[in-house]
């Protein structure tokens, strides 16, 4: 009995040392509704090619998880792999040393350099993370509406406005989804979505950064004064509608059409009882190149002070593979791989937003990279002047050139071009 | 205290009670409030670091041409957020406990459900009444058109103008139970003596309470004004719940606990600054400390109070 005892003794020890050579690696993130397709999908293909790495994705919720991690980072609690927010959130943890540089990661050579511009130093020479995913900006409409009101799917702007008026005119659907309230949608999904054919995608947004445009020029207040025209096609009341109103607006099927981007595709494709279509910025005229919103969105880098650098980077290799990348645009139809891959994904409107990148020119939004980082004190921060000028612009209490003017006076205060 | 021999002792016991309220409102209420408000003169620099900058903040909030119409606005609307409480919820409130003393049935129900959004959460309450105000699918168009006042329906939380008086309404809607319930137990406080007698000797229902009800409660007003006040400009989570940090239309909501959130915490691509916020939030403690004070000076020395 007593031999017995030692032997089962023996085996559990043993079972433990070798328990311990397996290594664990913690994911921190902030996308908790993905925790079902890291746990079920994306991790059990790495850990079936590494045995012995075992890897957990322990996600905080969005809202909080700049300020947990930071705290983490700080009391050296946080896991070997952070998911990385796009330009200067991160880029603020590596210069204080908690990401450590990837520049040299085999893999990284399947990376553009739009897609690793957000996770990279200034001078260009770190990069600090694998880039993961983008979002695409476009329209969605409600194919069932178009064919009912015998409707043609707009390409140019004129064309555009003309099926507004049309599904206006008709009177049983309102034609933009679309609510000024939360200020961000008149930002993001109106000013960045159909202002990269004005200024011509990376080529303003890049001289924006350049000091060689402004946002009094010609293109942005253009743009301005097209979002303005959309007011009358939008929902009564559309000054206190919010976000979620207007999702439901399109997918009970009361709207026609709705600005956004591809990552409304699985919560529309889940709730819409209808045929759903997709459609790219409107440009001036057939056949002008398009210039599609094609936003860096998030990435994955490595604690610089992790236990097991080699597992880690183990992992982020495997993440530039084609693999991966095919493992996550299928899982998260909407939001696209970064890499040069080609894949092909399963979900016919991801296919088609994927499509685009093609036929159109990527770029990203423009307040992103560098000019964002007026803290306010002083400094007005680019994103929340674009929130709140693109929302009053379409709520009539500001003219596009008041908005120029605005947006370019806070840029001014702090922002030296390099010479 | 003295001792048998009648000497000075220290009293023990005193360290006892007080003791652990001391150690505990030390700990966590003075000392946050004293490192918070040293942290308003210091600045935080890129790498991470705080260096004395002394009034350089302050300097800023009052001067910079980007930072000051900010406070001063919400200043500005934190003031009128205030006066709305004062001029409708304490009024009402008073009212109110004016009708829950008068005997009648049902009052136990009503003075329950009056008080009964006060102890919701404010994310419910915020919740509920964009619904209701919802120009899409609200009841409260519709409920205005059966009535015939359908065509004054707006989208109130949107409209710059009508945004703040619209979330003050809404506030005053939740908390009106607290000023009713402290007006209650100081009017059935009152004993029903002095009012027979001034009904025996010929006062009519407005002189007994403008001549003696009144006076009578008029530490209670004294106490509710400066409830209102502190609460007021420490509001922060009904505006947020329902118009977000930027405090939109137009920073038309923002009051001083949007402004500090924004400030200390940052927004979207907005990093937030530490010692910045603890300016603002210095300010926040000097606004009201100045309130209360003129309270206490003004007010309460000169009230008189009745022992009944």
């Amino acid at each position: 009995m007593k031999r017995c005892l030692l032997a089962a003794m023996i085996a559990l020890i043993a079972l433990s040392a070798f328990a311990q050579q397996k290594v664990t690696l913690t994911i921190e993130s902030w996308r908790n509704d993905d925790i079902q397709i890291w746990q079920d999908q994306i991790i059990p293909a790495f850990e079936k090619k590494n045995p012995n790495i075992h890897v957990v994705f322990a996600p905080t919720p969005p809202a909080e998880y700049n300020g947990v991690l930071n705290s983490k980072l700080e009391g050296g609690t946080a896991g070997d792999l952070i998911t990385a927010r796009p330009f200067d959130a991160s880029l603020a943890l590596f210069n204080k040393g908690y990401l450590a540089d990837l520049t040299s990661l085999p893999g990284m050579n399947n990376f553009s350099n739009v897609a690793k511009s957000a996770w990279i130093t200034d001078d260009g020479k770190h990069v600090f993370a694998v880039p993961m995913a983008s979002v695409i900006h476009g329209f969605f409409y409600n194919k069932d509406i178009f064919k009912k009101l015998n409707l043609k799917v707009p390409q140019t702007k004129a064309e555009f406005m003309q099926v507004l008026e049309a599904i206006k005119k008709d009177g049983r659907y309102i034609p933009l989804a679309m609510g000024t309230a939360d200020m961000w949608e008149a930002a993001t999904m109106g000013f960045q979505n159909i202002g990269p054919n004005n200024w011509k995608g990376e080529e303003g947004r890049l001289a924006l950064i350049a000091g060689t445009q402004k946002y009094t020029d010609a293109p942005y207040i253009r743009t301005w004064k097209e979002l303005a025209t959309w007011a009358p096609y939008m929902p009564k009341g559309y000054q206190s509608v919010k976000y979620p109103d207007s999702q439901q607006l399109f997918t009970l099927g009361k709207a026609a059409i709705y600005p956004t981007g591809s990552w409304e595709i699985s919560l529309f494709e889940k709730d819409a009882a209808f045929d759903l279509g997709i459609f790219q910025p409107p440009v001036e005229k057939r056949g002008d190149t398009v210039y599609i919103s094609d936003h860096t969105d998030i990435a994955l880098g490595m604690n610089a002070k992790t236990k097991y650098p080699d597992e880690a980077k183990k992992f982020l290799e495997w993440m530039t593979t084609a693999e991966f990348a095919g493992l996550y645009s299928n899982a998260l139809p909407g939001f696209f791989t970064l890499s040069n891959h080609k894949i092909t994904l399963k979900d016919p409107l991801a296919n088609e937003f994927l499509s685009w990148r093609a036929t159109c020119k990527s770029t990203i939004r423009n307040s992103y990279q560098i000019l964002s980082r007026g803290d306010q004190y002083g400094a007005p921060n680019l994103e929340n002047e674009l929130w709140e000028v693109s929302a009053s612009v379409i709520n009539g209490t500001m003219t596009p050139e008041e908005a120029g003017k605005r947006v370019q006076a806070g840029l001014d205060k702090w922002y030296k071009p390099k010479k | 205290m003295l001792d048998l021999h009648g000497r000075r002792t220290f009293p023990a016991f005193l360290v006892v009670f007080l003791g652990p309220a001391i150690v505990c409102y030390t700990l966590f209420m003075m000392y946050p409030l004293v490192e918070s408000l040293v942290l308003s003169f210091f600045s935080v620099q890129p790498d991470n670091s705080y260096v004395f900058s002394g009034f350089a903040n302050f300097v800023k909030l009052f001067t910079d041409s980007d930072m000051a119409p900010r406070f001063w606005g919400a200043l500005k609307n934190n003031l009128f957020f205030f006066f709305i409480h004062m001029l409708v919820q304490n009024p009402i409130g008073l009212l109110l406990a004016s009708l829950l003393v008068t005997k009648g049935k049902g009052r136990g129900f009503y003075r329950t459900v009056l008080f009964m959004p006060t102890v919701l959460s404010v994310v419910i309450i915020g919740f509920i009444w964009q619904l209701i105000l919802n120009p899409l699918w609200g009841v409260a168009e519709s409920m205005m058109r059966i009535v015939g006042l359908g065509k004054f329906f707006q989208p109130w939380l949107g409209l710059p103008e009508y945004a703040l008086p619209t979330t003050a309404l809404i506030s005053v809607w939740q908390f009106i139970g607290i000023p009713m319930i402290l007006f209650y137990t100081a009017l059935i406080g009152i004993p029903d003596e002095l009012i027979e007698a001034a009904v025996v000797d010929g006062c009519t229902e407005s002189q007994v309470f403008w001549r003696i009800k009144f006076p009578l409660i008029l530490p209670t007003i004294g106490i509710v004004s400066v409830l209102t006040f502190v609460g007021n400009f420490n509001a922060f989570d009904l505006i947020y719940t329902m118009k977000g940090a930027l405090a939109g239309p137009s920073y038309s909501t923002d009051i001083m606990g949007t402004l500090f959130y924004r400030t200390f915490f940052g927004q979207q691509l907005q990093l937030g600054n530490p010692s910045m916020g603890a300016t603002v939030a210095t300010m926040m403690f000097l606004i009201i400390l100045i309130g209360v004070l003129l309270y206490m000076f003004l007010f309460q020395r000169r009230v008189k109070t009745y022992q009944l």
